[in-house]
């Protein structure tokens, strides 16, 4: 399964490709397209989301990411990138999903460590505990606007919101799978033999 | 709930893993990978590599030793050390790491932060504070310990949130390998100044001294160092004594 490993410019790519070698994907860093050489693309997930929208504009693959048929899966910044709109430094994203991205309330921010997802235990989740534990790294959140849309819901604090998307071929989650054990594993596992683009059924 | 977290924290100098007193008198704990590799499997929320050599030459070993963690270890990592730049820190970041810290850089260069978390949000851009009580007052210190900047702790983390730090690493260097216990009245000096995450570091000698800097001292993540190395007390006691306080912890499956 080759799968594309999108690099905007600011992160930690090396544990996301060796996640994916673990899960047994043959993982690729790419920085510009053609994507369609690929059978599935990952959009990691660490930066800032004005400098990391910027990137892919300019290397085209903001173009190629819409484009891509298959099953596509955004992870932290990256799953917010496939949103609208990102009130972090006011940026147009993606818009593969409809909605946007917005600044959590609860004190302290940023939110980081591990807390629970509930979940169905169905698609990307498949095999692991409706409520299990993931890494997060992050102040901002999605806000779908149709919330059909949303597999995976967290609390911090006084803010509960969607940490997991799937629509058609998209896929995004709010926490790191790379950085969470063995269940961020079975995540991408999940999403690397084909669970991730099922659609939940309402 | 978000989990409180426990973080273990390997001093690295020339590619092995050190610890001293009051940051001196070092003595070999190990090889910084296994010692990762093993806090992970034993239930270590994150891991946290500082470079204390910070040497041209150690860099490159401190850049191989973070590459190598981040292929063999999946929680996440945080490195610190020697950052200068908004290069350096793409440098520690692309090899595999997740958070970075700044210490002297950012004190002496505070718009450092500021550049660092506009390049690569503020998430992981940590600041790095070490501290020592002079007359009453806590005091910055950089260059791992050695000079006195005369600069206010609580003034310096307020000031580092806002230029954009997304978390505090406050170190004790009074009670820094003296298994006494945190500096509880510092670290809520600093919560009272900041909203952002705050790590305590410098004291831990047993598990309720690590309890205590986050029931006490207010902290959302405990890093300590010797008694994990030295296998005083393991991660497992450590999370079960705060899980019996009542701290939500991330159990070890």
């Amino acid at each position: 399964m080759k799968v594309a490993v999108i690099d905007h410019g600011a992160g930690n790519l090396v544990s996301m490709v060796r996640a994916l070698e673990t899960v047994g994907a043959e993982p690729s860093i790419v920085t510009s397209g053609p994507l369609d050489r690929f059978d599935r693309v990952v959009l990691p997930g660490v930066g800032a989301t004005g400098p990391a929208m910027r990137t892919l504009n300019h290397s085209g693959l903001t173009g190629e990411l819409r484009g891509f048929g298959g099953p596509l899966l955004g992870v932290c910044v990256g799953m917010q990138l496939l949103f609208d709109f990102s009130t972090e430094d006011d940026t147009e994203c993606l818009g593969l999903i409809a909605g946007t991205v917005q600044r959590l309330t609860t004190s302290p921010l940023p939110h980081i460590g591990w807390n629970a997802v509930s979940s169905d235990a169905s698609g990307l989740f498949v095999g692991l505990a409706r409520d299990e534990l993931f890494y997060f790294l992050h102040s901002f959140a999605v806000r779908p606007s149709d919330q059909q849309v949303s597999i995976g819901e967290t609390t911090y604090g006084t803010d509960v919101f969607t940490t997991a998307v799937a629509e058609r071929n998209v896929t995004g989650v709010q926490f790191h799978p790379e950085r969470s054990g063995s269940a961020g594993l079975a995540v991408l596992a999940n999403f690397v033999n084909g669970a991730g683009q099922v659609r939940r059924v309402a | 709930m978000l989990r409180k977290r426990v973080i273990p924290c390997l001093d690295v100098k020339d590619g092995r893993v050190v610890k001293g007193t009051k940051f001196v008198d070092l003595t070999d704990e190990g090889d910084p990978v296994e010692l990762a590799e093993r806090y992970a499997r034993e239930g270590a929320d994150e891991i946290c590599f500082l470079d204390i050599g910070a040497t041209p030459e150690g860099r490159a070993t401190m850049l191989d030793t973070i590459r190598a963690t981040a292929e063999n270890v999946f929680i996440p990592l945080t490195v610190g050390g020697g950052v200068r730049s908004v290069q350096d820190m793409r440098s520690v970041l692309r090899a595999g790491a997740d958070k970075v810290a700044v210490n002297s850089a950012a004190v002496h260069q505070p718009r450092l932060i500021q550049e660092c978390a506009r390049a690569f949000g503020n998430q992981c851009v940590v600041v790095s504070i070490d501290v020592k009580r002079h007359n009453g007052a806590w005091i910055v210190h950089t260059h791992g310990g050695r000079v006195d900047t005369q600069l206010d702790a609580l003034t310096w983390a307020a000031r580092a949130e806002r230029l954009g730090a997304g978390e505090l690493l406050i170190t004790s260097m009074d009670r820094d390998g003296t298994n006494d216990g945190y500096d509880l009245a510092l670290l809520r000096a600093i919560r009272n100044r900041t909203t952002i995450p705050i790590i305590a570091s410098g004291g831990a000698g047993k598990p309720e001294h690590l309890t205590a800097a986050i029931v006490e001292g207010r902290a959302d993540a405990v890093l300590a160092a010797s008694i994990f190395h030295r296998s005083l007390h393991s991660i497992a006691e450590v999370k079960s004594d705060l899980a019996s306080a009542g701290v939500a912890v991330r159990e070890i499956a």
